[in-house]
Order: C-alpha cells, then structure tokens, then sequence
C-alpha cells in the first residue's frame, strides 16, 4: 500500500545528496523523519508547480477573452504582457488581510486552506509520465485506490466552501455556498458514472494502469462507440465540479456580489483563485489520462518519459483551453436549469452509456463486429 | 516510537478531540464543523488500521454526502437559543461516564485474541470479490442496494414542495 | 499494527461512543441528535476495522462499509423527516412532536 514511487525515491536521493555535500547520508535521520520531509518536499513542488501553472492560466484567460470579445488583453508589462499576472500577484499579497466584523475568525481563516488543499492532495495520485525502463508510471503516490481516493478527496471542497461562506458573516456568501454545494453534489453523481467506464474497462482504479493500458495510440476514447459520449458527459460535469462558466453560479457577480469568496481578501482570496485553476486541471489532467492516452502520442513519443510528460502537458492546456473558450462564449445558466441539467439530463444518460459499455465489453462486441465486417 | 505510532497518536487526538467539541460546543454550526474533523480523524484511524477502501469509503459518503446533509439540516432548521444548558450537560456526562467505565472495564479484563493480517496489502480486491460472492456478501450487498434506493425516495417524498392547503 | 495494542483503538472507539452518548442525552434539538448517532455510528465501524484487522480478515471492514451506507440513508431519511417537523412546528426540539398524540 505504500511501496515508494518514482517520485518519492527521486526526493529521497536528493535529500541524500544534499547530506553527502557536509559528509553524511540520509540514514541519520529516523523513518518517519524521512518520509515526512519526503511528503512536505513532495507537496511543496507540488504546490509551487499549481502556483505557477495559475500565472500563466490567468495570462491565458485574459489573453484568450481579449481576443474572443475583440477587446484588450495584457500587453503592457513584459513580452506579450506576460509579466502581467507576476504583478497582480505582487498586489494581491500586498493587500491589507481584513477579516470582518461579525465573522467567526478560525472557521474564515481554515477554509480557504481547505479549499486548496483538497484539490492539490489529489494531484498526488495523478501520474504525471511512465518510465519505460522501470515499467511504472511516474507520480507522487501510486496508490490502488486512484480515481476513488481522488474524488472523495476533491469532495471535502464542499466543506470548505461552505465553511467559507458561513463563516464570512454575510448572506451573499451564504448563498453562493449552498448554491455551490446543492450544485457540487447533484454533479459528482454523472461525474462518478462517467468515470466508471474507463476504470471499468481497464479494470484498476489506479490512474497509473490507465496510462500503461494506452500506450502505443489503444486510447480508451476509441475502444467502443460510447466513449465520446461518455467525455462529454465527463467534460459537463467536470465543468460544474470546477464552478466554471457557464456553471458558476457560485460566484454569479450581477447577483451574488463575488459568492462565497465576497468577504476574502489578499492572500486567502488568491488560494480560492488558484483552487479554481488547480480544479480546473485535475479535471482536464483525468480527461486527458482517461479518454486520450494520459503521455501517449500513437507511440510516436519514444520511450522519452520526457516528451510523455509534455504531450500531456499539452493535452491539458488543450483542455483548458476549450473550458476558457466555453466562459467567454456561453452566458451562465440559471440554478434551475443547471439542476435539471444534472438530475434530468446527464445522470440518466450517464446511466444507459454505463450499462451500454458494459453489454459491448460482456460481449466482446468489437471483435464480433470486426470479423463480420471482414467476413462481408 | 515508530511512524505508526505517531501517525496513529496524532489521528487518535484529531477524533478525541473534535468529537469534544461536537458535543460540548455552544454553537450548533461550531459541532457539525467539529464533526466534519472526527470524520477525518476516524479515516486516519482507518488508514493506520490499513482498511485503504474504508478510508476512501468513509472520506467520500461521510464528508462528501452526509457533512453536507447535515449542514444544509443546520442552515435550514436555525433556532434563536442555544441548545447548550450547562446543568443537563453534566447530568449527561455522569451518565455517560458510568457507560464509559464500563466499556473501559470491559476493554481491560476481557481477552483479546488477536492475530494480526499477514501485511498491510491493499484491500480492494479481496472486499470486491467478498461482496459479489454469492456464499459471502452478495445478498447483504444487493439488499443495501434496495433499500438505499428505498430511503431516496423516501427521503425525496418527505422533503417534496407541498401545495398550500388552507 | 507495528505494535500497537489492540486497547488503544478500542480505547478511543470508547470515547467517540461516551461523546455521542453525551451529545445525544444533553441536547433537545434533533439535528444534534443526529450529530450524536453519526458519532455512535462511527465508533461501532472503528471498532469492526479494528477487529478485523486484528482478527486476520475482512469480515469487519465489509460491515463497516455497510454500516457507512446505512448511515447515508439514515441522515437523508431523518433529514427528511427534522425538516417537516420544522415546517410544522418552527423548532426542532425533540418534545414539541408530542403535540402530535391524540
């Protein structure tokens, strides 16, 4: 259960190195020393690499929107204005940190870590690349549980958010907080469904087995004809999960004023910030892993865990690309329609692709239709 | 000291603890937060105990279905005075106290024969094929399943909109 | 596991089971009583891991899962039912659903 990945071996190695530069080895510390200075070092990179990815999405977005409404973007400070978002955050954590009056202070002050750190823990089971000599995917903890670990550990957000919204001491926050937990909730139904078809056809929930599973172009996306549908069904969900546009009721400004996050400012506004991208690609980075070949390029990447690496990379950006493109396209929804979408719409079809996916692998369907195509 | 007994220390003060201050807390909000944290704690316990599938299991329903349920149960039911009287608190801990000795009394004198599982392999596979054995759990498992389906539509129908009749 | 007595799990299932106890005996409103069971709830499933951990199967971890399960159905259906009290009654108390006899 907790045999040491790639990554972890990788830190600790370093940490060896380092204590060899003043003559000793990493055995001078005791076990639990080490494996927590693995983990905090493990989710510091982790964190760092978040923070960074949220300066260029926030580029990205403003860039993206410019050009999609014909208005201007960031081209002011740097090269193509990428130095834009490096001084927003320098203003953010410039900011006075208020807590309001009437707000209960531990509760306003634990939420928005909460908030993030549901979303980066599960980054943990994600792999990031396979390592072709050693046969194994390359991530944090490759742990049997996978996917189900990951959205049970996504689901604990809801908490924070409420938290946030009670403990803000103000009935904007409030309701955006029940908006987005009736919202979350209803959706991680069609979310979980949608996730079962590809765990049910590479029979691990381990995210690591579905990399290796689609190496050499077998993406799972083209294994029976359910597969796009079941994406979209994913991408809607996914969409809502993250509280993007058209699904951010949230935070609707013209009603709400900001939602949940009205009363943050600073430094605990921007962990809500970058717990929206962080969700934003944990969403994309399981899309890209299950549908279209996690690293895989049809084999033509090599057994380069490189290269895997930055074709998923580049997976993602697509991904969130196309979420960018849908907020400044689509007008939000109302909390009914969002609702009936869920309820109505998404879990029922959900259900019947289930239930499709599972009769076409029970018999074997597409070597039946393969040979009849071929017998013809 | 090993890192099992740290890990299961630390997991042990988390769940003591907020389990406290649910049931002592004045404010009804502050317990069900409280709660939120002995859910986590407990799933730690699980984690040391090496039940992986309970641990997800538990994070999953109690965090993300029934913490939620609760809350909104809270937010929706307000009451303008505290729950919290001192004299009825204490009359309650006495009583609870006589269980808690006995419990403890129980814990001490009994024997436990204890054999450990041979290692801490993942449980995942052995709990899904138990469960869809038909000599094993499959019948306990598919009767839960009706009798979830059950409480939907009982819950649904209790909590349904009523027209106005006056 | 790695040394640690069983009587320290079962020691603090104990106390979870004593505060629920104690939630549940001190206070009159009904979603604390629920508070108080999902308590309960959790110290009888810690003390099935427990077991089956220290009993070599997993007999008590597949309880415990079931135990999880009912616990979801349970707080939906009491929910459902704490929610139409408060409609009727405007307070949750455990007592004002008397009124309800004869």
């Amino acid at each position: 259960m907790f045999e040491q990945s790639i990554i972890l071996s990788a830190i600790r190695d370093a940490i060896d190195w380092v204590l060899g530069l003043v003559g000793q080895d990493i055995s001078i510390l005791p076990l639990p020393v080490q494996v927590v200075l693995c983990g905090l070092i493990a989710a510091g990179g982790l964190m760092g690499a978040i923070a960074f990815a949220v300066l260029i999405y926030v580029w990205m977005e403003r860039r993206i929107a410019g050009r999609m409404q014909a208005r201007r973007g960031p081209n002011r400070v740097g090269p193509y204005g990428l130095l834009q978002t490096v001084a927003d955050t320098f203003k953010l954590l410039r900011k006075e940190d208020i807590i309001p009056t009437g707000a209960n202070r531990i509760l306003f002050a634990f939420a928005p870590m909460l908030v993030l750190a549901g979303v980066v823990a599960a980054f943990a089971a994600i792999p990031i690349s396979w390592d072709a000599d050693k046969g194994e995917p390359i991530m944090i903890a490759d742990i049997d549980l996978g996917i189900f670990l990951i959205t049970a550990i996504v689901a604990t957000e809801v908490i924070g958010v409420i938290m946030a919204g009670w403990a803000s001491n103000n009935k904007w926050s409030l309701y955006g907080a029940m908006r987005e937990a009736a919202q979350v909730v209803s959706y991680e139904i069609p979310l979980g469904l949608s996730l079962l078809v590809p765990v049910l056809i590479v029979g691990d929930l381990s995210l690591g087995a579905a990399t290796e599973d689609q190496l050499g172009g077998n993406w799972l996306i083209w294994r029976n004809p359910f597969m796009w549908a079941v994406f979209f069904i994913f991408y809607v969900a996914g969409l809502a999960n993250c509280k993007r546009a058209p699904f951010d009721l949230p935070e609707a400004e013209s009603e709400l004023v900001a939602g949940f996050h009205t009363e943050y400012s600073g430094l605990r506004f921007s962990f809500f910030f970058m717990e929206e991208y962080a969700s934003m690609t944990l969403i994309s980075a399981i899309g890209a892993i299950y549908f279209f070949g996690a690293g895989d390029l049809f084999g033509l990447q090599g057994s380069s865990s490189l290269i895997m690496f930055g074709v998923l990379l580049f997976k993602i950006l697509v991904s969130i690309f196309v979420m960018m493109w849908i907020r400044w396209t689509l007008p939000r929804l109302r909390i009914d329609q969002v609702m009936t979408l869920g309820y109505k719409v998404l879990t029922p079809i959900a259900f019947f692709l289930l239930l499709g996916v599972t009769v076409w692998d029970l018999y074997d369907l597409n070597d039946k239709l393969w040979e009849l195509f071929s017998r013809s | 000291m090993t890192a099992a007994h740290i890990a299961f220390a630390a997991f042990a003060l988390i769940t003591v603890v907020s389990a406290f201050v649910v049931a002592s807390h004045r404010s009804i909000v502050h317990s069900a937060f409280g709660l939120f944290f002995t859910f986590f704690g407990v799933a730690g316990l699980y984690l040391t105990l090496g039940a992986d599938f309970v641990m997800a299991a538990q994070i999953l329903i109690y965090v993300g279905g029934i913490m939620v349920l609760l809350l909104f149960g809270v937010m929706l039911t307000p009451s303008r005075r505290s729950d919290f009287v001192p004299a009825r608190f204490l009359r309650a801990l006495t009583l609870g106290a006589i269980v808690l000795v006995g419990l403890l009394w129980v814990l001490k004198n009994a024997h436990w024969a204890t054999q450990e599982l041979a290692s801490p392999e993942s449980t995942i596979d052995e709990i899904g094929r138990q469960l869809l054995t038909r000599e094993q759990y499959l019948l306990p498992f598919e009767v839960v399943s009706v009798l979830l389906l059950a409480a939907l539509i009982g819950a649904a129908y209790l909590a349904r909109r009523r027209k106005i009749v006056d | 596991m790695d040394g640690i007595p069983i009587h320290f799990y079962l020691g603090v299932s104990a106390l979870l089971f004593f505060l629920g106890l104690v939630t549940i005996l001190a206070r009159r409103n009904l979603v604390y009583i629920l508070l108080g069971v999902e308590l309960i709830l959790n110290a009888a499933s810690l003390n099935f891991v427990t077991f089956s951990r220290y009993g070599g199967n997993l007999d008590g971890q597949i309880v415990s899962i079931f135990v999880i399960i009912l616990a979801a159905a349970e707080a939906a259906v009491a929910l459902a039912i704490v929610l139409n009290i408060y409609n009727v009654f405007k307070n949750v108390d455990v007592d004002t659903p008397s009124e309800l006899k004869n």
